[in-house]
């Protein structure tokens, strides 16, 4: 990923916009390390400090909100990113065992990505859905119920993609 | 007995969340009946329904409202917390996804009362899906013209507008909720200054959870007296329980206040699975201190359960059977607030640090009989003493459970294992 360039012109044009959105110039921060984590993947150093000049901040603060929230990704995670709850609820329902089988087949530690760098395991806390237990979001989708079946067929459509 | 749906008039409804299907349910009918009624009535008129907040506090609305003060030079915000992230509660992603003008309409009916042209829906990081639904329907509301400029030839004008979230519990906290708005990190602020007084960037700002603003468009179109009929005198309306963990049919349940526990888990959940036994019940998002089996006939209201020292909190309902380890369901909820504390007050920090590293002791075998007094100074000592109440939502239920469930941690330190067979905390299917 482009750790020595600069936005490009396409999503500079779309931070413009939510910025002239935004009520200040820093409530759009969120916002924008969205946009941008979206177009890039991760944030690096650089499209932070950019963040940090178009809204009038200080690296440091911009650095600060993209560590406080756990959604904001520093380093390349993996093509698909899966977050498995391990709250209480999923806990009750097998989430430790749904962890363990996870990270069996990828090979991974939570928060580690495969090898061919398709897939990141994170564990999410409660993600609203406990009664489903256990679940997990993938990128943007929630699987509920989750079984062992179920999570080995979608590692399996992971890995192809 | 058959729920009594008033806000789940969507439920099983195909194609629930578009605007039609709102409209051919009585939807937008409350809206120009506000609009024409004196700001100081809706007031009146919430506080005589008795509605109290569904995010876990049980404020009464129509007073909080009423703090407001509407000729303000500033501008005036209504924030709808959507940020449901409390462990065990699953009630307002329901409303958001499957009636996302439900709450809209009470977002615009809200608006109007305080004197509000801008309003925020603080909608939590994880949850993309509910995000773009809430995004179509806040198009489809503009193109209809109950957002804009002049809603409804009434002069009222009003721009909704969803704020995404990118992951922490904290910005459900009210205040955390305003700072992330902001663009910082989601750190709750001391009060006083009350949001009402001091809010979004300064201004007076009424926050509200989603189901709260979901009952108020009901509450115009059929009036106080209806509403307060139903529930309990203090304790008014229908809740959305959520039932989950170890129960046979886990799931939503719109109920009158004040139903009996027992009802709720027997009747609805369908008791326990593998004719096993109720050991212990969270009955209100994780935060509320645990009930255990004898306490099953209390009242799942506001009041009853403050009295006994738990609390209804969201009426998301965790239960817990008795094959599982009541050490670990502590251990389980200390990791995650401490994994959520932002960090700002040393009694969260290091209390919920502290209280996951004891508890793990423990469980793994390598506990000492004086760590169970250490553990409930340690929860003293976090309760009523920070910025915001997540150190407390840590303690009382770990408190709760080192005082209901105290032989189990001793069996665990004369063992110096855990005494339930389980590699796991609990099985999947
Ligand atoms: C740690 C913490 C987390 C909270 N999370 C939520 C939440 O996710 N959703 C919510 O509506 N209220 C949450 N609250 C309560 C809010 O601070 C606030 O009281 C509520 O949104 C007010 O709405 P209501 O008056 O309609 O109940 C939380 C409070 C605390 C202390
Ligand atoms: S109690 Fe915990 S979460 Fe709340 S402000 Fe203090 S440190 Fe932050
Ligand atoms: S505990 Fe996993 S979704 Fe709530």
């Amino acid at each position: 990923m482009p750790e020595n360039m600069k936005l490009t012109r396409e999503l500079k044009e779309k931070i413009d916009s939510i910025v002239a959105k935004s009520e200040t110039k820093q409530s759009a921060l969120i916002p924008v390390l969205r946009e941008i984590q979206n177009a890039e993947g991760y944030l690096t150093n650089e499209s932070m400090e950019e963040a940090a000049k178009i809204l009038g901040l200080t690296p440091a603060n911009v650095q600060s909100v993209a560590t406080f929230y756990t959604m904001f990704f520093r380093k390349e995670p993996g093509k698909h990113v899966v977050w498995l709850c391990r709250t209480l609820s999923c806990a009750l329902k097998g989430a430790e065992q749904a962890e363990h089988h996870m990270c069996e087949k990828l090979g991974v530690h939570t928060g580690g990505t495969t090898s061919d760098g398709k897939i990141t395991l994170m564990e999410a806390e409660c993600l609203a859905s406990c009664g489903t237990a256990p679940v997990m979001l993938v990128d943007d989708d929630l699987v509920e119920n989750l079984t062992k079946e179920k999570i080995d067929r979608i590692i399996e459509e992971l890995r192809k993609d | 007995m058959p729920e009594l749906r008033i806000i789940r008039s969507y439920a099983g409804v195909q194609d629930s969340h578009k605007i039609e299907s709102y409209i051919q349910r009585g939807g937008y009918q409350a809206l120009p009946k506000a609009l024409g009624m004196d700001p100081d009535d809706i007031i009146d008129l919430i506080k005589r329904a008795g509605l109290r907040g569904r995010g876990g506090a049980g404020f009464p609305t129509g007073v909080k409202w009423g703090f407001i003060q509407r000729d303000s030079k500033k501008p005036i915000y209504l924030c709808c917390n959507a940020d449901e992230s409390e462990p065990g509660s699953f009630k307002d992603r329901e409303i958001i996804e499957q009636d996302p003008h439900q709450m809209l309409e009470g977002i615009i009916i809200g608006c109007y009362t305080i004197n509000s042209h801008k309003s925020y829906i603080y909608i939590r990081g994880e949850m993309p899906y509910g995000a773009g639904v809430l995004e179509r329907a806040l198009e489809e509301a503009y193109e209809n013209g109950y957002l804009g400029k002049n809603i409804l030839n009434s002069g009222f004008d009003l721009d909704v507008v969803v704020f995404r979230g990118a992951g922490a519990y904290i910005c459900g906290e009210e205040t955390g909720l305003l700072e992330s708005i902001e663009g910082k990190n989601g750190e709750p602020r001391p009060k006083p200054p009350f949001p009402a007084q001091s809010g979004l960037f300064g201004c007076p700002t009424i926050v509200n959870n989603v189901e709260t603003l979901a009952f108020v468009p009901h509450i115009i179109n059929r009036g106080a007296e209806w509403f307060s009929e139903i529930g309990t005198p203090k304790n008014t309306g229908t809740k959305i329980y959520g039932l989950c963990g170890q129960i046979n049919n886990p799931g939503l349940y719109e109920l009158p206040l004040g139903i009996p526990l027992r009802e709720l888990i027997d009747e609805y959940g369908g008791g326990v699975p593998g004719g096993r036994k109720v050991k212990a019940v969270s009955p209100g998002g994780s935060s509320a201190p645990l009930l255990t089996a004898d306490e099953l006939d209390l009242k799942m209201d506001f009041d009853t359960l403050s009295e006994v020292g738990s609390m209804l909190g969201t009426a998301g309902v965790t239960v817990i059977d008795d094959s599982t380890c009541m050490v670990r369901v502590a251990q389980n909820l200390a990791h995650f607030y401490r994994d959520e504390s932002c960090g700002q007050c040393v009694q969260c920090r290091e209390g919920t640090w502290w209280l996951e590293k004891m508890l793990t002791m423990i469980e793994e075998g390598r506990g000492r009989m004086e760590y169970i007094d250490t553990l409930l100074d340690a929860c003293s000592q976090m309760r009523g003493t920070t910025i915001c109440a997540l150190a407390d939502g840590c303690a009382m239920p770990v408190e709760s459970i080192v005082k209901k469930f105290r032989h189990e941690f001793e069996e665990h330190i004369k063992l110096g294992k855990c005494p339930f067979e389980r590699e796991h905390m609990g099985e999947w299917s």
